[in-house]
């Protein structure tokens, strides 16, 4: 298991990090969600051993970041945002240093690579220099290099940023795959790719953690009423002003006027379901319904709500 | 140990795949040559000691060459947070850059060694034992000057600083005992012995004295020591 514990971080005057806690269990994907520069690398950078933290700790079981670094970092896989690799070396060389450096045997070397290559997808390139490889393969090489050592926690900072829809769907699999038995953790401030590829997410705003949970506790939880917008023709302001008496439980938001037609922002609690008198009302009331559309929350809803922030579509 | 080989076999491996060390190594080579052959010929001295006074200032310029993208170009590259986050204690890092350095300096005296040859061939009365003392000291003022290097290379993401920084530094450790009249009497055997080239001279001669070896091997370990001290504070930033 993964404790972080009251984590804070200064960059000189900047309070980065304002106390972020969190646990991530055995086997279970976590996402960190934030726009940029909320805090998601610092607190990954610290996790790795990359920076110090200026107050609180990270725990590994009975590690600790501050005391066991080492004993830490051979426990984790790390995939940096920029994925920083070494362009002048062949993607073999490449594994087998780091192979070397993750104290692997010479032994057990061929295996490791066996399976990172079958995992990643890296059997054509793997004698190729690293810079002749596309970004979607040195994503790949980056990921194995991280895999390697079969580690228990995995760490990947933007994973799938600037790689196409199939490599996306790719790199996707492969993290759902990994993450049946490690932990892993995915920072990224793509909506879209947190919510398809995590069980959890932890959203993260100006150094703070602001929602914990799955997708669907976190938009529960976000919108305690449900929305539904009614597009009606022929309706007369009496009969308008009438429907939260005649309906119960539902309020109008707004109502606006476009070309004769009448769009009614309608509020109701998310245990009752009154379309259907709603429905009927507006039947009874000779009114005709061009669209009745209850309003779905999406993530992107509650991240806005939360950040204040829109995410990005990348 | 492991971690420094492995780390050494990376950089050596990426000195001698980059266009880089050859263009380094040649114009080490053609420099040396150049100066060494003009006075050679002139003074008929079977001795090399035009050589053991040319190459401690073309290292100048050389060896901070060398050494400025040791440290420096990681962090440009982004690749230190690699490393960093990799199970290696700080002090292997430090030490497989500083020998991979190294290595690419003494293969730029290797080269040298054409002169030598050269001497075999033409020379009488060949001063053997100097002639290694030579070279040790040579090896060992490019041993100094790679730390420095490696240490300036810490200090910086941009290797034309780290460049710069390593030949201010080592310029000032060769210009020191040339700035003897210029210093209180008291102060002048203190100055003396920091310089590098009071303790080289010595070794040109012939001598090896254990204090050369102190000196040199004292420094080494201190820039050193400030490198692997630069990357532990590097995290608290």
């Amino acid at each position: 298991m993964i404790r972080v514990e009251n984590l804070e971080k200064y960059y000189g005057d900047i309070h980065a990090l304002k106390g972020i806690d969190f646990e991530i269990d055995d086997g279970e994907i976590v996402g960190f969600l934030g726009a940029n520069g909320a805090g998601k690398s610092t607190t990954l950078k610290i996790m790795t051993g990359f920076l110090a933290p200026s107050a609180g700790n990270v725990f590994i079981d009975d590690l600790n970041i501050q005391d066991n670094s080492l004993d830490i970092r051979e426990q984790i896989g790390y995939l940096p945002e920029m994925n920083p690799l070494y362009g002048e070396m062949r993607v073999y060389d490449y594994l087998e240093f780091i192979s070397q450096i993750r104290g692997i045997d010479a032994g057990e070397f061929k295996p490791a690579l066996d399976r990172v290559v079958e995992q990643c997808g890296l059997r054509d390139v793997i004698h190729l220099p690293i810079s002749a490889c596309s970004k979607g393969y040195k994503q790949r090489v980056g990921l194995s290099a991280a895999i390697l050592h079969d580690p228990k926690v995995l760490i990947f900072d933007e994973p799938v940023s600037g790689l196409d829809p199939n490599q996306i769907v790719e790199i996707r699999n492969l993290i759902r795959e990994l993450g049946q038995q490690k932990m892993v953790i995915i920072s990224s401030h793509i909506l879209q790719e947190i919510e398809a590829t995590v069980d959890r997410i932890v959203i993260i705003d100006h150094g703070e953690i602001v929602a914990n949970g799955t997708s669907q506790e976190l938009m529960a939880g976000f919108m305690g009423r449900t929305q539904l917008t009614l597009d009606v023709k022929y309706a007369n302001e009496e009969s308008l002003a009438a429907l939260p008496n005649s309906v119960d439980g539902v309020e109008v938001a707004d109502i606006e006027m476009v070309d004769g037609r009448s769009v009614l922002s309608i509020e109701y609690a998310r245990e009752v379901d009154p379309r259907e008198a709603i429905f009927d009302y507006a039947k009874n009331s000779g009114w005709a319904i061009l669209e009745m559309t209850q309003n779905q929350v999406l993530l992107e809803d509650v991240f806005r709500g939360l950040t204040g922030e829109g995410g990005s579509d990348e | 140990m492991n971690n420094v080989m492995a780390i050494y076999r990376k950089e050596v491996g990426a000195y001698f795949k980059s266009p880089m060390a050859y263009i380094f190594l040649v114009f080490f080579a053609l420099f040396n040559g150049y100066f060494f052959s003009n006075t050679f010929f002139l003074f008929s001295q079977s001795d090399m000691r035009a050589l053991f006074n040319i190459t401690p200032m073309i290292y100048l310029i050389f060896v901070p060459a060398v050494t400025m993208g040791v440290l420096a170009r990681e962090k440009s590259a982004g690749t230190y947070e690699l490393m960093a986050t990799l199970p290696i204690k700080n002090f292997e890092l430090v030490i497989g850059k500083y020998l991979s350095a190294f290595t690419l300096v003494l293969a730029g005296l290797g080269f040298t060694l054409i002169h030598f040859f050269t001497l075999l061939a033409v020379g009488t009365n060949i001063d053997y034992g100097g002639i290694i003392c030579g070279y040790l000291g040579l090896a060992l003022v490019g041993a100094f000057y790679t730390a420095i290097g490696t240490f300036t290379s810490s200090l910086t993401d941009n290797q034309v600083v780290a460049f710069i920084l390593a030949a201010v530094f080592v310029l000032g450790f060769y210009l020191l005992d040339k700035l003897l009249i210029f210093v209180p009497v008291a102060l002048a055997g203190p100055i003396q012995f920091m310089a590098v080239d009071y303790h080289l001279s010595n070794m040109s001669r012939g001598v090896v004295d254990s204090r050369n070896l102190v000196y040199f091997g004292s420094l080494i370990w201190l820039f050193l020591a400030l490198t692997v001290r630069v990357i532990d504070m590097r995290k608290w930033r």
